[in-house]
C-alpha cells in the first residue's frame, strides 16, 4: 500500500506521451542512417548506415551501465556520480518534480545519447574503420555526451546556473557538431577529397531520411517537457514552425546563389531548422520560432558553402547543421525568451543576465566537446588504427568491413554451402 | 585507325579521363562492366546465404583513334589506371574497318578526328 501512495504521483497521460515520444526519438537514428547513407557514395552505403545502427547498440548499453549515472545523478558540477550506475534505483517511482516513472525518463534520455553518438559519425564516414568507430562510440557516449548532458540537462553547472536549454542545444547539437570537427581533423580527409567530385549517391534517401528525422523530432522536442504540459505543447508546435521557416529561407539562399532550389539543400534545411528550435522550443513564442528558423539558416548555409572550399573533410557537415545551428538556438534564447512562454526573459525583455547564461554555454560546451573528442581520438589512434589502407577506401567500406554490398545484383555470385565449400581463391599474382 | 579498349578500376576513372584529356584524346565512350581477372574472389554473406563473388566492377573505355593517336591513348590508359596491384585492368587494341560520323556522313579519318581539331 505504501508503494501505491508514491506511485500516485505518476500521471498516465504524461507517461503515455513519453512512451510514444521515446519511440519517436529512437526512430530518428535509423532515419539519420538513411539520410547519411544517401549522402555518401554507393560503395559506402551500408557502412554509413551501420554506424548509426551501431550507435543504437553501443550507446544504449553504455548509457545503461554508466552514462545515465554520469549525466543525471548528483555528483558535482562537472560530472555525475555512480548513484544510478547499472540502473540502480531506476524504477517506477518518478524523480522529484516529474510525473513519469524514472524508468521511462531513463529510456527517453537513452534515445538522446544514441542519436547524438550517431550524429558524430557523419564526420568520419567513408574512411574510419568500423571496429575503431565502435570503440570510439562507446567511449564518446560516456566521456563526452555523459558529461555535457550533466551540464545541460542534469544537475550540472550550466543547468543549475540558469542556462536555458530545452531539448539539447548543449548536449546533443553543440556536442555532436564540435566533436565532429575534432573527429574530422584527427581521422583526416578521405583520400579522394579535393581531387574528385564526391557526390551523394541517392538524394531520395536524403529527403526521406530528413523527413523521418523531422517526424521523430516532434518526440524529441515535444517530449522534452517530460509530459503534456504547456511547454511540451509549445515545443511541439515550434518544431513544425521553425523548420518550415528555415526551409523557405534556404530556398531563397539557394535561389540567390545558384538560381535553383536544391533537394539536398532542402533536406539540410529541415535538419538545421529542427536543430535551431531544439534548445529554444519550450521558451520562445511561435512567432519567434518562425524568426529563428529564418535566422538559423544564414550561418549554417554560409559555413557549408565555406567548408567545402577548405581541406577539412568534415564530410556530412555535422558542425554546420548541428553545432552552429545549436549554437544559434542557444544564443537566440538569450535575446528572445519570455517568461510568458515558459522561459526566462531574454535581453529584449529586459534581462541581460539570461544572455550571459546562454553565452557561457555557447562557449563552454563547444570547447569541451572539441577538446575531449580530439584527445579521445588521439589516444584511441595510438592504440588502434582509425583507418585502413588506401586500397580499402578505394574498394569501399561495405565490402571491406561488412562483406556485403548495398546494391548487390547476385549475378555471377556462386552459392557457398557445406556441400560446395568456397573454393580457395588462386590469385594469378599476390595482390600484396 | 584503331579501336582502343581500356578496362580499368572504377576508382581510377577520373585519373584516366584526366590523362586522356592531357593527351588530347577527346572522343570516348565509357561504360560500367563486371569482369573477372586475377583478383581474389570475395566472399559475402547475406543472412546465412554465403556467396563467392568472382566478378569485380570495372570501367570500360572505348576510344576510336587515328594511327597517330594509338600510342598516346594507350599510354594515357596505362598511366591513369595503374595502381601497381592486381586488378588494374587491360588495354586491347583492335583494327577498325570503318567509322562514320552520323551528323555529316564523314568517314574514317575524318570521322574519328574531333570537331575543331585538324
Amino acid at each position: 500500500m505504501e508503494a501505491l501512495t508514491t506511485l500516485a504521483k505518476v500521471d498516465t497521460g504524461d507517461t503515455a506521451w513519453m512512451l510514444a515520444a521515446t519511440a519517436l526519438v529512437l526512430l530518428m537514428t535509423p532515419a539519420l542512417g538513411l539520410f547519411y547513407a544517401g549522402l555518401v557514395r554507393s560503395k559506402n552505403t551500408l557502412n554509413t548506415f551501420m554506424m548509426s545502427i551501431a550507435a543504437i547498440a553501443v550507446a544504449t548499453v553504455t548509457w545503461a551501465l554508466i552514462g545515465y549515472s554520469f549525466a543525471f545523478s548528483e555528483g558535482n558540477d562537472i560530472i555525475g556520480g555512480f548513484d544510478y550506475a547499472f540502473l540502480k534505483d531506476v524504477n517506477f517511482e518518478p524523480l522529484p518534480g516529474q510525473t513519469i516513472p524514472h524508468l521511462v525518463f531513463f529510456a527517453f534520455q537513452a534515445t538522446f545519447c544514441i542519436i547524438t553518438t550517431a550524429l558524430v559519425s557523419g564526420a568520419v564516414v567513408e574512411r574510419m574503420r568500423f571496429p575503431a568507430f565502435l570503440v570510439f562510440a562507446a567511449l564518446w557516449s560516456v566521456l563526452v555526451y555523459g558529461v555535457l548532458a550533466h551540464w545541460g540537462f542534469g544537475p550540472g553547472w550550466l543547468f543549475n546556473g540558469g542556462t536555458l536549454d530545452f531539448a539539447g542545444g548543449i548536449a546533443v547539437e553543440m556536442a555532436s557538431g564540435f566533436s565532429a570537427l575534432a573527429a574530422a581533423l584527427v581521422v583526416g580527409a578521405r583520400k579522394d577529397y579535393g581531387r574528385q567530385a564526391l557526390l551523394p549517391h541517392n538524394t531520395v534517401y536524403v529527403l526521406l531520411g530528413a523527413g523521418l528525422l523531422w517526424f521523430g523530432w516532434f518526440g524529441f522536442n515535444g517530449g522534452s517537457g517530460f509530459g503534456t504540459g504547456t511547454n511540451s505543447q509549445l515545443a511541439f508546435t515550434n518544431t513544425l514552425l521553425c523548420p518550415a521557416a528555415c526551409l523557405l529561407m534556404w530556398f531563397l539562399l539557394d535561389a540567390l546563389r545558384g538560381r535553383r532550389v536544391t533537394a539536398v539543400g532542402a533536406a539540410t534545411a529541415i535538419i538545421v531548422g529542427c536543430v535551431g528550435i531544439t534548445p529554444a522550443g519550450g521558451f520562445v513564442s511561435p512567432g519567434y520560432a518562425l524568426l529563428l528558423g529564418a535566422l538559423v539558416a544564414l550561418p549554417c548555409y554560409g559555413l557549408i558553402a565555406y567548408r567545402t572550399r577548405t581541406r577539412v573533410d568534415e564530410t556530412l557537415d555535422v558542425l554546420a547543421a548541428h553545432g552552429i545551428a545549436g549554437f544559434t538556438g542557444i544564443l537566440f534564447i538569450g535575446f528572445f525568451a519570455q517568461v510568458d512562454w515558459g522561459g526566462a526573459d531574454g535581453l529584449f525583455y529586459g534581462n541581460a543576465e539570461q544572455l550571459w547564461d546562454q553565452v557561457k554555454a555557447a562557449v563552454a560546451a563547444p570547447a569541451y566537446a572539441f577538446g575531449a573528442t580530439y584527445l579521445l581520438l588521439r589516444v584511441l589512434g595510438a592504440l588502434m588504427p582509425l583507418r585502413g589502407p588506401e586500397r580499402d577506401e578505394a574498394q569501399g567500406m561495405d565490402v571491406i568491413h561488412h562483406g556485403e554490398e548495398a546494391y548487390a545484383s547476385g549475378e555471377g555470385a556462386i552459392l557457398v554451402s557445406e556441400s560446395t565449400p568456397a573454393k580457395t581463391p588462386v590469385p594469378v599474382a599476390d595482390p600484396g | 585507325m584503331k579501336l582502343v579498349i581500356g578496362i580499368v578500376r572504377p576508382e581510377k576513372t577520373n585519373d584516366v579521363l584526366e590523362a586522356l584529356y592531357r593527351a588530347e584524346v577527346r572522343g570516348i565512350s565509357m561504360s560500367r562492366v563486371q569482369g573477372h581477372g586475377g583478383e581474389l574472389d570475395r566472399v559475402e554473406t547475406y543472412r546465412g546465404t554465403t556467396v563467392q563473388v568472382g566478378l569485380s566492377e570495372k570501367m570500360r573505355f572505348e576510344v576510336a583513334v587515328s594511327d597517330d593517336f594509338v600510342q598516346p591513348t594507350i599510354d594515357a590508359l596505362c598511366d591513369g589506371g595503374r595502381t601497381g596491384q592486381v586488378g588494374d585492368g587491360k588495354v586491347f587494341v583492335v583494327p577498325l574497318e570503318r567509322a562514320v560520323r552520323i551528323r555529316t556522313g564523314e568517314t574514317d579519318q575524318g570521322a574519328v578526328t574531333p570537331v575543331g581539331a585538324s
